[in-house]
């Protein structure tokens, strides 16, 4: 049991990857990582989310009809999503500000509506919270790492403080704009994946 | 006109949905094996896209918004309901999915056919609530938001289109190992995206 319970923990964060190759949730991966700090902000968001929709279609599953449960599924993820964007704009206005939509997008990333349908479904409750748990922790560990590249290169800063000063503040480092773009992103995440399936070679494709 | 003209080219390649505001990229990436693919999910978007931003834009306007009740007792007017945004938009568009369907497969077989199991899909593309949500947030008219609907609509379509006809012939290319299938297709969008930056600052 434990080491199920491990597994189903950690499993996602390198091994099944929800971004890498799940294909799950990558229009937000994309969009936020342009600063850690709303990166962050996005990461918590959708763990908790991810993991509280888990725990309670898990406790539902059995009461839950067949054919309807896709629409269940939705109302309760966005039952949760409201209570997260009311959170953050009571407490940190300006960085849901920044988020605009992509925090109520939060109900139609395809990790969450995935992991319910793949897992919780099937799961008891608290195997279906450590699943949503690893797999927001595998999201986070892409965007982070994106976001970190994305911010330190494109704009010399770390969490909005000024790690390589830049050239137009006197500085000597000439920031590369690229990465601040969208194509920087697809870029980053394109390369990660390269990476992760280097070291884990039994993820890679067959030509199709 | 201008001003919606205007609307339209900058919906389809300013701020294409796919390559510029990154909405829709599951289906996007998952979908673009097949032009013939592309060309179906494509047209699902553009329609339910064209169908549930006007529509969304209506109950914004005369349920959710702040005051907009008055129309019914003006003893309502207090009431803001704007919170329950989420709910409503994505109960809509599960809605219009549905009925697009049943009208499709009633009055059009074939087109039915043809778009087969994209349909369904469409519901959880997040183009389709992303459009929905700007056009709260950018406050768009009636008209303004039909356009802004068939606009998206058309670009996230030609960038699908567009993705899937360079991936059929990345077939004949030696991609690296771990690169191949997702990994590529990530670097084809990024050069994509790099393409569509040239439509910046187009006015009309």
């Amino acid at each position: 049991m434990a080491s199920a319970a491990r597994t189903t923990f950690v499993d996602p964060l390198f091994e099944n990857n929800p971004i890498a190759l799940q294909v799950l949730g990558i229009c937000s991966a994309l969009a936020v990582t342009t600063k850690l700090e709303t990166a962050a902000v996005m990461c918590l968001a959708v763990i908790s989310v991810l993991a509280l929709s888990n725990l309670s279609i898990s406790l539902l599953r059995n009461f839950i009809p067949g054919n309807i449960r896709i629409i269940v599924q939705l109302t309760i993820i966005a039952s949760l999503v409201i209570v997260t964007d009311q959170i953050l704009k009571a407490y940190l206005f300006e960085i849901s500000k920044q988020l605009s939509v992509f925090v109520g997008l939060i109900i139609t990333n395809c990790i969450i509506m995935g992991r319910a349908e793949a897992f919780a479904m099937q799961n008891g409750p608290i195997m279906s919270l450590l699943d949503g748990l690893g797999n927001g922790l595998g999201y986070s560990v892409i965007l982070m790492a994106t976001a970190f590249l994305r911010e330190l290169f494109s704009q010399g800063k770390l969490f909005g403080t000024t790690v390589l000063t830049t050239a137009n503040d006197g500085g000597w480092y000439v920031p590369n704009g690229l990465l601040g773009l969208s194509a920087g992103a697809f870029f980053i995440i394109g390369l990660f994946i390269w990476a992760l399936r280097t070291w884990k070679s039994d993820q890679v494709e067959e030509e199709g | 006109m201008e001003q919606y003209l205007n609307l339209a080219v900058r919906a389809v390649f300013v701020e294409n949905m796919a390559l510029a505001l990154f909405l829709g990229m599951c289906s996007f990436l998952a979908c673009s094996k097949k032009v013939a693919t592309g060309i179906g999910l494509g047209a699902a978007v553009v329609f339910v896209q064209s169908v549930t931003v006007p529509m969304n834009n209506l109950i914004h306007h005369y349920l959710l918004n702040d005051g907009a009740l008055a129309w019914i007792s003006p003893e309502l007017a207090q009431y803001d309901l704007s919170f329950l945004g989420f709910l409503c938009y994505i109960g809509t568009i599960a809605a219009m999915v549905q009925i697009v369907e049943m009208t499709l497969d009633r009055y059009f077989p074939a087109l039915y056919a043809a778009l087969g199991v994209f349909l369904p899909l469409i519901a959880v593309n997040c183009a389709i609530l992303g459009g929905s949500l700007l056009m709260v947030q950018r406050d768009y008219t009636l008209a303004e938001s039909a356009v802004f609907g068939f606009g998206s609509g058309v670009g996230w379509a030609l960038a699908v289109i567009a993705l899937a006809s360079i991936r059929e012939r990345m077939r004949y290319s030696n991609v690296p190992q771990g690169l191949r299938g997702l990994g590529m297709t990530f670097i084809l969008t990024g050069l994509m995206a790099i393409g569509f930056m040239a439509f910046g600052g187009i006015q009309l």
